[in-house]
């Protein structure tokens, strides 16, 4: 088995001497990239600030590199390691480059005054992050997202081994968070940087982490490969999530279906039912949902969704029961919503579905308008 | 990406040059400044007699020792404490991380102050001297007690405006042991114990001007060989530390550092307020950065051109009768302190 880079041994973390979490065994690899992910308020921070030393050690022991982080001079560990925290101060009067420029901190001089190659290499650390056009701009008046992509350029600056990053992507719109996360991801595969960081979005944790750590309550709560450790169970559990759901496969969050006996009947294949139900959700009207195969876009958001679900096994025509079923919704609900259910190929009786909610004068139709309920 | 990196070349070559303009005219000034300052006072002197005395010695012996046993050594002595104050503040600032704090307005110039009073009224009272370095010793003392103050109140009050308030009264207390001292002191001891408790630099002397700038002079070198870390920190304590900064050191050595400068101010001219927030602020703007290894020496310059120019003032503007040097301080220095206020709310 490969050895760890980073190896925390029944380490203790908390405040003052006092032990927050305890019994944290986590073993990372170099290049890797490994999440902590929980909820608020449950310890990620204290995690990273003991493997970065800000924090003492209550209890056990962190390895880097096979020495225990104690032993590191502040020197030695400054080029092994490089951090990009949420709170940090905005100097006045200082340019992208100049903050950039000090993560050249363990490799200046007396004065710390920067030489050519020192130079070229905060040049190169702004073009990895695509901020080179904003060298010398006032670091004070830049945005959220370019800050922190500055911030992460001070960091490859100091050329470290492994970087550690508290909540990068707070405060960042999609496509920013999308960029940095792209960023950290060709450093860990291009240049064996192992990265370390806490993440509140759960869906991107498990998009780029090769590892992720779920931290909750006193302990470490789970700890594998994004798939092993992120099920439904396993996030709903880890958030308290009661009403809300989050769908693991998809990392897709659906709110509370509504309560109470469905009245509405939406009918749709291919992913065109979602809208419908959404805003169905959203007006709090208990819904039944079908014909949907279970492969179909629909399906994922229909459970969540709606109050039923009539469902159908793919590649194959409806059955005879599910078409039944189907025609007994028809039957019972005030009102069918045609969503854009596929009547072709083999499931041209899903036709009679529609015809017989039209007979009985309860059908509307979204397609070709904007659906208003 | 051509025209992008042309761009960029040609403003870092415009920033060193602005670093250069701003040196050439903080040292014209001071040049300046000492030439007017040696050219006023109540005695007037013809300039071509002063050049002679200052660079043969020779003249009438009234205006020889003008010149240079009272003229000279008081602009040194203000130009050496300008600098001293201007540096103390830029270290309080870099230490609270913010722009509002000096010496003055955290009550360490007051404790430096009251514990100066207490030596010179009891222990001139009772032996009948106290040597210069010793006076700085009990400033340094006073100033440390002051701060050792400052730094439990800021364990408690995390916003600088508590801060503040808190040293503010710490000043006042410190103000009230000195002037009830003062009042219940025999009188033979007061007699320069008034004027040096307003803040002045007159009665310097060749000595005091000597032990002063070696001090300052020390200090001022350690603090610029400190500008790496102060950059550092600029960020944040947490960043400085991830740097390679030994942050229980640095914070020590800003303080002591601090507290040595602003005492040997206080010790020779006084409490001198507002050079302290003024100076580092007026210096950054001018220059346009906040890098310490350029802002560290201009500050030093420039704080030394704020007090010989105030000096100016407080000898002129109402001659034959002086002002304290806090008056003059506190009017030019205190708009500029409201200034960065309102700026800072925007």
């Amino acid at each position: 088995m490969e050895k760890s880079y980073l190896q925390l041994e029944k380490a203790a973390v908390g405040y003052a001497g006092k032990a927050l979490i305890s019994g944290i065994e986590i073993g990372v690899k170099k290049g890797e990239i490994v999440t902590l992910a929980g909820p608020n308020g449950s310890g990620k921070s204290t995690i990273l600030k003991s493997i970065t030393r800000q924090l003492a050690l209550v209890g056990g022991d962190v390895l880097l590199d096979g020495r225990p982080l104690a032993a590191y001079s502040p020197q030695e560990l400054a080029k092994k390691m490089a951090v990009v925290l949420t709170a940090g101060m905005r100097p006045e009067l200082m340019t992208c480059r100049d903050v950039a420029a000090m993560g050249r901190y363990p490799y200046t001089g007396r004065l710390g005054i920067l030489s050519g190659e020192d130079e070229r290499k905060v040049d190169a650390a702004l073009q990895m992050v695509n901020a080179g056009h904003l060298a010398e701009r006032p670091y004070g008046e830049v945005s959220d997202g370019e800050r922190q992509r500055i911030l992460l350029a001070r960091a490859i600056c100091q050329e470290p081994e492994i970087i550690v990053l508290d909540e990068p992507t707070s405060f960042l719109d999609i496509r920013h968070k999308l960029d940095l996360l792209s960023i950290l991801q060709r450093m860990a595969r291009e240049q064996g940087i192992t990265v370390v960081m806490s993440l509140h979005e759960i869906d991107l944790a498990m998009k780029i982490s090769d590892r992720v750590i779920c931290v909750k309550g006193a302990s470490i709560y789970a700890c594998g490969t994004p798939e092993e450790v992120l099920r439904d169970e396993t996030i709903r559990d880890l958030y308290n999530l009661e009403s809300a759901s989050y769908d693991a496969l998809t990392g897709s969050v659906e709110m509370a279906a509504p309560a109470g006996q469905p009245q509405i009947l939406v009918l749709s294949s291919c992913g065109r039912g979602i809208p419908v139900y959404r805003r169905l959700q959203r007006q709090g009207k208990p819904f039944a949902a079908g014909v949907v195969y279970t492969n179909d876009l629909d399906y994922p958001a229909a459970v969540r969704l709606s109050a039923h679900v009539i469902t159908a096994e793919p590649f194959a025509p409806v059955s005879d029961a599910v078409y039944s079923e189907a025609m007994e919704w028809v039957e019972k609900c005030g009102r069918v919503i045609d969503a854009g259910l596929v009547t072709e190929g083999g499931n041209r009786r899903l036709a009679d579905l529609l015809q017989r909610a039209e007979e009985l004068g309860k059908l509307e139709s979204t397609a070709g308008k904007v659906w208003t309920v | 990406m051509r025209a992008v990196e042309d761009r960029d070349g040609k403003r870092r070559l415009g920033r060193r040059l602005r670093y250069a303009a701003v040196f050439a005219v903080l040292a014209a000034a001071l040049v300046l400044v000492v030439i007017l300052n040696i050219n006023s006072g109540s005695v007037r002197i013809p300039p071509g007699r002063i050049l002679k005395i200052i660079l043969t010695g020779q003249g009438e012996v009234k205006e020889v020792n003008i010149i240079r046993r009272i003229r000279m050594p008081r602009i040194m002595m203000s130009a050496v404490l300008g600098g001293a104050l201007a540096l103390s503040g830029f270290l309080l600032q870099t230490f609270f991380g913010n722009p509002i704090a000096g010496p003055f307005v955290l009550g360490i110039s007051s404790g430096a102050k009251m514990s100066v009073a207490i030596v010179l009224i009891l222990v001139v009272g009772r032996f009948g001297a106290v040597s210069s370095l010793g006076l700085v010793l009990a400033a340094f003392a006073g100033a440390m007690l002051s701060t050792a103050f400052i730094l439990a109140v800021s364990r408690a009050v995390r916003q600088m405006a508590g801060l503040l308030v808190a040293g503010i009264m710490i000043g006042y207390i410190c103000s009230a042991v000195t002037e009830f001292l003062v009042t219940f002191a025999e009188d033979a001891d007061i007699v320069n114990l008034h004027g040096w408790s307003q803040g002045s630099f007159s009665g310097a002397d060749w000595p005091s001007v000597g032990t002063a700038a070696l001090i300052v002079g020390a200090a001022s070198v350690c603090v610029f060989l400190l500008s790496k870390p102060i950059g550092a920190y600029l960020m944040g304590e947490a960043y400085a530390q991830s740097m390679g900064v030994n942050i229980r050191l640095f914070r020590m050595e800003l303080i002591v550092l601090s507290g040595i400068l602003s005492a040997c101010v206080t010790a020779f001219a006084g409490p001198v307020s507002f050079v302290g927030i003024a100076v580092p602020f007026l210096i950054k703007q001018a220059l346009g950065t906040s890098k310490p290894v350029v802002v560290i020496p201009a500050a030093f310059l420039g704080g030394a051109v704020f007090c010989a120019v105030s000096d100016l003032i407080a000898r002129m503007a109402f001659s034959p009768t002086e002002l304290n040097i806090s008056t003059v301080t506190s009017v030019l220095g205190a708009p500029v302190v409201i200034y960065m206020l309102i700026r800072r709310r925007r």
